[in-house]
């Protein structure tokens, strides 16, 4: 799985944030943020997937704690990205969008 | 018909007893010994006379597998109310109890979930008020 692939979906780049914004959250956590601050209502099963391909593509990495399995963001793969099309640091940036956070 | 009791399965009764009065801060309502296990009921010292929760045995082999799916992904299966999760969680920690969520805004609750120790997370929660 290659980390385009794995961001180039909605729900899987809202589980990136809501892992951005805490760090080592177990699926019902994540399904409870996504439903309530995303309104992203996927099944835990769907969102279970989600998680796969993200570590997969060595965006996430998961680790037991007690019992639990919880989930962290991994984000040097995404280095791969910046390396392969450099930002010039002359050039005007104020214009920049997010999509994500069009609401 | 009225809704007087709920369970919450547990590894053992004595300790879960310990754990729910001494921790939690839970009243001890009935204590009835009934052979290897006993019938246990606590209620919150808020509202004695409201629900009381049964500390069941987890005697049946169905439980085993069924609990440790729930808390492999982080599932509370019971959950408390309470007026300020911030300020439960601060008093819990302090008593040793370990947080598999921290207090987390969702945005018309917060909620925060803990390790009962004895097989349960426990989900508490707070509805916020309407801005």
């Amino acid at each position: 799985m290659d980390i385009y692939r794995a961001i180039a979906d909605r729900t899987r780049r809202a589980i990136l944030d809501e892992l951005v914004d805490r760090s080592g959250q177990s699926l019902f956590e994540l399904c409870a943020r996504l439903i309530m601050k995303h309104g992203i209502s996927s099944s835990r099963q769907a969102i279970s997937q989600h998680l796969d391909v993200l570590e997969a593509a060595g965006l996430i990495r998961t680790r037991r704690e007690g019992r639990s399995k919880l989930h962290w963001f991994e984000g040097a793969p995404l280095k791969a990205i910046g390396e392969r099309w450099p930002i010039s640091t002359d050039e005007d940036t104020s214009h920049s969008t997010d999509e994500d956070n069009e609401k | 018909m009225r809704i007087n009791w709920t369970s919450v399965v547990v590894d053992d009764q004595q300790k879960a007893l310990q754990f729910y009065t001494e921790t939690l801060g839970f009243r001890v309502k009935h204590n009835i010994p009934l052979g290897e296990h006993a019938w246990i009921t606590v209620v919150s010292e808020e509202a004695p006379e409201g629900t009381e929760l049964v500390l069941e045995p987890a005697g049946h082999p169905a439980v085993v597998p069924f609990r440790k799916a729930l808390v492999e992904d982080g599932i509370p299966y019971t959950a408390f109310a309470v007026d300020d999760v911030e300020a439960e969680h601060e008093r819990l920690v302090a008593e040793g109890v370990r947080f598999v969520q921290p207090p987390t805004d969702l945005g018309t609750v917060i909620t925060a979930v803990f390790d009962d120790t004895c097989g349960n997370l426990i989900q508490i929660m707070e509805e916020k008020g309407q801005p």
